[in-house]
């Protein structure tokens, strides 16, 4: 390339170009258009420059106008709304979970004072692409030197795989990522997960339940609330557990369990007022982090799913049914002399006194007889729609996915030898909470309550139906007291507390429907403190065995009633109740009940009778089967309902009362309503006593077996799971 | 002709002729097209699976390095060669054009490419510049003194078959492109108002049938205004990854969200750019785009020859508009529209479609003496 124009230029080439041209300035001037040359309307042209100018600068400004949109979009995207990067990958996952609270995908669960029972938390899982891996054996080797967890053989074998990818490990801490990833191993890659953890343990897991692998509720609250735990992450799910009444009632019964080699066992904390279950505990239990290895008995809820025949403790249901029904009072009594026969059954009293038993005695002796009568008195249909006014029918509505529908006689099978038996629980099934929740409604002033696991608001009333009277009520309390000073409960007493309550146990039935001989339930229901119940209390052993500490017994009074006891002494301080002088004649007035009205005057019960106009749903359900008869139903020989006086034993087979409360007939009745939510009277009083454990083998009278042949029905026949 | 020509003395006349501001700022953006390429390219390939990391970098700095030696090349020229080698272009991009009907591998639902033996062509790509500046001679024809052509109607009826080709294959988007670049000279040569709101209402209409015939486009117009309605993944992605580089971004190679970002050597380079560089280069590259373009209307204030100023008109329209659509889409300012950043995202067809329209355009606007030359 010389630079030298070689030849001829073409004509429209160089030379041209540099003919300096006038018409062309460095900036011409709008007017001294090169169209100027030939064209004659030099004002049109001038016009149609004006127009092209004007538009060249709208569209200029256009452009600007979209330039400044997108400048001001992407301010908008980097700066003053940025978009959470949730991709961003593990090297910048600390960077960002050091600013802000670890965002997971599932809501916690805490108890009633915000403990955390269930959390998800952030964790890197490990994995392999085994495809890039080059040599299985040694990168398991290297990884195994910082992870000493690994398998070498199961990696190993995961490594040496076609696939792509391949889990290592699910939850490493970031110390542990750091170091596998200071190995520099081409291949391994993390994955952000999170994991459930439950940092109280196993103490609540059956209430809990539990989640799968990628984090689904699979059982409990965890799976009932599932939708509610993922959409409202941040928001924590309040239960009505209370983590420490937990433990200390696990405890209760774990020992209960292995004081008496039971197979299993439950129990159950109910707010009286608000049906709200502080605890609940179902042993044997599991490991939620190993789910799988957990047998089907341990995953089984045998608060809510466990039915079981209830044996003695129904005689509560069937005494406040009479009341209600007004076929006896707290002044009758029955006939408890001899057994009943009815087609091939007989039914007889364990331990039995041979004689007419006061309504008080009874309860106290636990008479399978005298409930029987009681419940004869006031007959098959109203018996059983009293039954299912009190909810003892139908599946429990808790918010748990884990619930049982009772098993008891349809309506057209249910028949008289039915009531009979069911009037001292036995041919029923029903779980424990169908029990605890009954009693508490009867011990709270006559409110029937759903149970429910979440916490209700402090101070709100929750809505309930009227399942008895007040009066019925007060009288249930009085009794429930009996049984704890002077009847089969005695060792579930915590003085200062007055607790209340009533034992039961029911022989389990085998695959055949005969009954198992030495296979028991051994439960006891209570609430405390009598006088103003707030907590009900059930516990319940499966299967105990006879041991010498029992002397040979291997019934409630022996078994669950001591560690009712232990479960009271223990929760009761817990949840701020202070135990109160145990010899407090207003108190005592308040709750004792003598175990022969008649012979001690007036009945001590001071709520009023329901005013006329008011109608519970027990008498309501009642009335609706059969309106209110005159009378009884035909009672049939040998069986008196409301025995005469003249048919009394003379009064020597009544056993003493102790002489610290021989008096208290003569103390005048304290004005007590009987309303449950009446203050406990705000004394200073000294820490709760522990009960004498230096004489504990009061009690004498135990648990009866139910039935001497025991072929009740079709319905009672199965092991109730 | 030109390369005869091409001796010392040429090329210092060019380089005291030439616009030399845009010619900068064309180069910076060549550079930020090749720094982001080096960003946003290794990610891409190691998700797709390509045999190498660098497979995309090496390609695309054989067609940047393409791109400048074809625009200075082409600005080289005289407005009469530009005008000669347009018209060629225009008639072969329309022919392969029309080709890729026929024998195009059909890609996603639509045959938009030629396979041509090492590597793929997009013809409409070239078409764009082309047919600009075809359409301004057909409309500066119409002016020339005592003429009596049609030139509007001959542009516009030009536009018709490229319009009809491009609705084959189909490829909305670059008929939206050619469209509004020969609206903008129209509008820039002096249409009366009232053809303005017709053309106007004629694209809204244009638009509503695209919407109303194809399927995809009403998809993502939907998917824009109601981001439940269906997936918005990549759009989302980008924005994350705008979210994540603030106001410094996160430093080069530092990006994270460029890992899972679909297109993100693409149509979604620009968030890359957010993500890496963050807010204070991703205006600057906002600010480069606008100086050409608006520097470039303001600098026709003073032009006189209107064939240079129709054409240079539409080629600033055309790379306006791209770069608009393709950031705005990436912010989601506006539906997603598959279209590239000028010089930035990669593709040797775009790259090198883009370098032949700013040649044309550094070619138009020199300062030169005798602009009737090109009247002849």
């Amino acid at each position: 390339m010389t630079g030298a124009p070689r030849g001829a230029p073409p004509p429209d080439a160089e030379p041209l170009r540099r003919v300096p041209s006038p018409e062309r300035p460095a900036r011409p001037a709008p007017g001294t258009a090169v169209a100027s040359t030939a064209d004659p309307g030099l004002h049109g042209v001038r016009a149609a420059r004006a127009m092209t100018r004007s538009r060249l600068k709208f569209a200029a400004i256009g452009f600007s106008v979209l330039f400044g949109a997108v400048g001001l979009k992407l301010a908008d995207a980097t700066i003053f709304d940025p978009a959470t990067p949730r991709r961003v990958g593990a090297a910048l996952r600390p960077v960002i979970a050091a600013a802000t609270e670890p965002t997971v995908s599932r809501g916690a669960i805490t108890d009633r004072n915000g403990e955390i029972l269930a959390v998800s938390l952030p964790i890197t899982a490990l994995y392999a692409n085994p495809r890039v891996i080059e040599n299985p054996r040694s990168v398991a080797l290297r990884l195994a030197a910082v992870l000493p967890q690994l398998d070498v053989d199961l990696v190993t074998a995961r490594l040496s795989t076609d696939r792509q990818f391949a889990y290592l490990a699910r939850a490493l801490t970031p110390r542990e990522v750091a170091a596998v990833n200071g190995l520099g191993i081409p291949g391994l890659e993390f994955q952000e997960a999170e994991r459930r953890y439950y940092p109280q343990g196993r103490a609540a897991v059956h209430a809990l339940g539990a989640v799968d692998v990628d984090g689904n509720g699979i059982a409990g609250v965890e799976r009932f609330f599932d939708e509610r735990l993922r959409l409202r992450a941040s928001d924590q799910l309040r239960l009505s557990l209370d983590i420490r009444v937990q433990l200390a009632l696990r405890e209760a019964v774990a020992k209960a369990i292995a004081d008496y080699s039971g197979i299993g066992g439950a129990g159950v904390v109910l707010d009286v007022r608000t049906s709200e279950v502080i605890s609940m505990v179902s042993l044997p239990d599991f490991d939620q982090y190993d789910l799988g290895s957990a047998t089907s008995d341990q995953r089984f809820n045998r608060v809510t799913v466990g039915l079981y025949e209830p044996g003695s403790t129904f005689k509560l249901f069937t005494t406040a049914m009479a009341l209600e029904a007004g076929t006896t009072t707290v002044m009758g009594g029955y006939d408890a002399a001899s057994p009943i026969r009815i087609g091939r059954f007989t039914i007889s009293d364990y331990r039995g006194k041979g004689r007419w038993l006061a309504l008080p005695e009874i309860l106290a002796y636990s008479s399978n007889l005298g409930a029987a009568h009681m419940a004869e008195a006031v007959g098959t249909l109203r018996h059983r729609a009293f039954m299912g006014a009190a909810g003892l029918l139908d599946r429990q509505r808790i918010e748990l996915p884990e619930t049982a529908t009772p098993l008891a006689p349809s309506a057209r099978s249910w028949r008289e030898v039915n009531t009979l038996t069911i009037g001292f629980g036995h041919g029923i099934s029903v779980t424990p909470l169908h029990v605890v929740n009954g009693v508490a409604a009867l011990a709270n002033g006559g409110i029937l309550r759903r149970p429910t696991i979440l916490a209700h608001p402090d101070g709100e009333e929750r809505e309930g139906i009227r399942l008895v009277s007040e009066r019925t009520s007060e009288t249930i309390r009085r009794l429930m007291r009996l049984v704890v000073t002077d009847g089969s409960g005695r060792s579930a007493e915590v003085p200062g507390y007055f607790v209340g309550g009533k034992t039961g146990t029911a022989q389990k039935t085998g695959p055949n429907g005969n009954y198992l001989a030495n296979k028991r339930i051994a439960a006891f229901v209570g609430a405390f403190p009598m006088y103003a119940p707030r907590y009900a209390v059930y516990v319940m052993v499966d299967e105990p065995s006879p041991n010498a500490m029992s002397h040979g017994f291997a019934t409630a009074g022996w078994v669950a009633a001591p560690a009712a006891h232990t479960v009271i002494s223990r929760i009761a301080p817990i949840l701020g109740l202070v135990p109160e002088d145990p010899a407090n004649p207003a108190l005592i007035a308040a709750t004792r009940m003598p175990l022969q009205p008649r012979a001690s005057g007036a009945p001590p019960v001071t709520a009023p009778a329901a005013e006329p106009g008011t109608i519970t749903a027990a008498v309501a359900a009642m009335n609706a089967v059969m309106p209110r008869p005159a009378a009884a139903p035909a009672a049939r020989p040998g069986t008196a309902a409301e025995a005469e006086p003249a048919r009394r034993p003379s009064g020597g087979a009544a056993p003493a009362r102790p002489p610290s409360r021989a008096t208290t007939g003569a103390t005048p009745p304290r004005p007590h309503r009987g309303e449950p939510v009446a203050p406990v009277p705000a004394h200073i009083l000294p820490p709760p006593v522990p009960i004498n454990r230096a004489s504990p083998l009061r009690l004498t009278s135990g648990e009866p077996p139910a039935l001497h042949q025991a072929v009740l029905g079709p319905e009672s026949q199965r092991d109730a799971r | 002709m030109s390369v005869t020509r091409a001796d010392t003395s040429t090329l210092g006349r060019w380089w005291w002729t030439v616009d030399r501001p845009t010619l900068i700022a064309l180069f910076l953006l060549v550079g930020a097209g090749f720094v982001l390429m080096l960003a946003a390219s290794p990610a891409v390939a190691v998700r797709i699976g390509a045999a190498s990391r660098n497979s995309f970098i090496g390609k695309q700095m054989v067609f940047l390095a393409l791109g400048c030696a074809v625009m200075i090349g082409v600005s080289l020229l005289t407005p009469r060669q530009v005008r000669q080698m347009a018209l060629l272009g225009c008639l072969a991009a329309l022919a392969m054009t029309a080709a890729t009907l026929v024998i195009g591998p059909e890609v996603k639902g639509a045959r938009r490419w030629l396979s041509l033996p090492g590597f793929q062509l997009q013809p409409s790509e070239f078409l764009k510049p082309c047919l600009a500046i075809v359409c301004a001679w057909l409309i500066s024809l119409g002016h020339r003194p005592g003429s009596r052509f049609p030139g509007a109607l001959a542009a516009v009826l030009l536009f018709g078959v490229a319009a009809l080709l491009l609705k084959l294959q189909p490829d909305v988007g670059m008929l939206m492109v050619v469209a509004a670049v020969l609206f903008a000279q129209l509008f820039v040569n002096g249409l009366n108002m009232f053809a303005v709101v017709g053309m106007a209402g004629a694209g809204v209409a244009l638009f509503g049938a695209a919407y109303a015939l194809l399927p995809h486009v009403q998809s993502r117009v939907q998917r824009f205004l109601d981001p439940a309605a269906g997936d918005t993944y990549q759009v989302d992605v980008a924005l994350e990854a705008f979210g994540n580089g603030g106001l410094f971004g996160r430093g080069p190679g530092e990006g994270r969200i460029k890992t899972v970002l679909p297109d993100a050597h693409a149509d979604f380079v620009f968030a890359v750019a957010g993500e890496e560089f963050g807010f204070i280069l991703c205006m600057i590259l906002i600010a480069i785009f606008g100086f050409i373009v608006i520097r470039g209307l303001l600098r026709l204030l003073g032009e006189t020859d209107r064939f240079t100023l129709i054409a240079a008109t539409g080629l600033l329209t055309q790379f306006g508009l791209q770069a608009f659509v393709n950031m705005a889409s990436t912010l989601h300012l506006i539906p997603t529209k598959g279209m590239t950043l000028p010089f930035v995202s990669y593709g040797g067809s775009s790259v090198l479609a883009i370098a032949l329209g700013m040649g044309f355009l550094l070619a138009l606007t020199r300062r030169r003496v005798g602009s009737g030359g090109g009247e002849a």
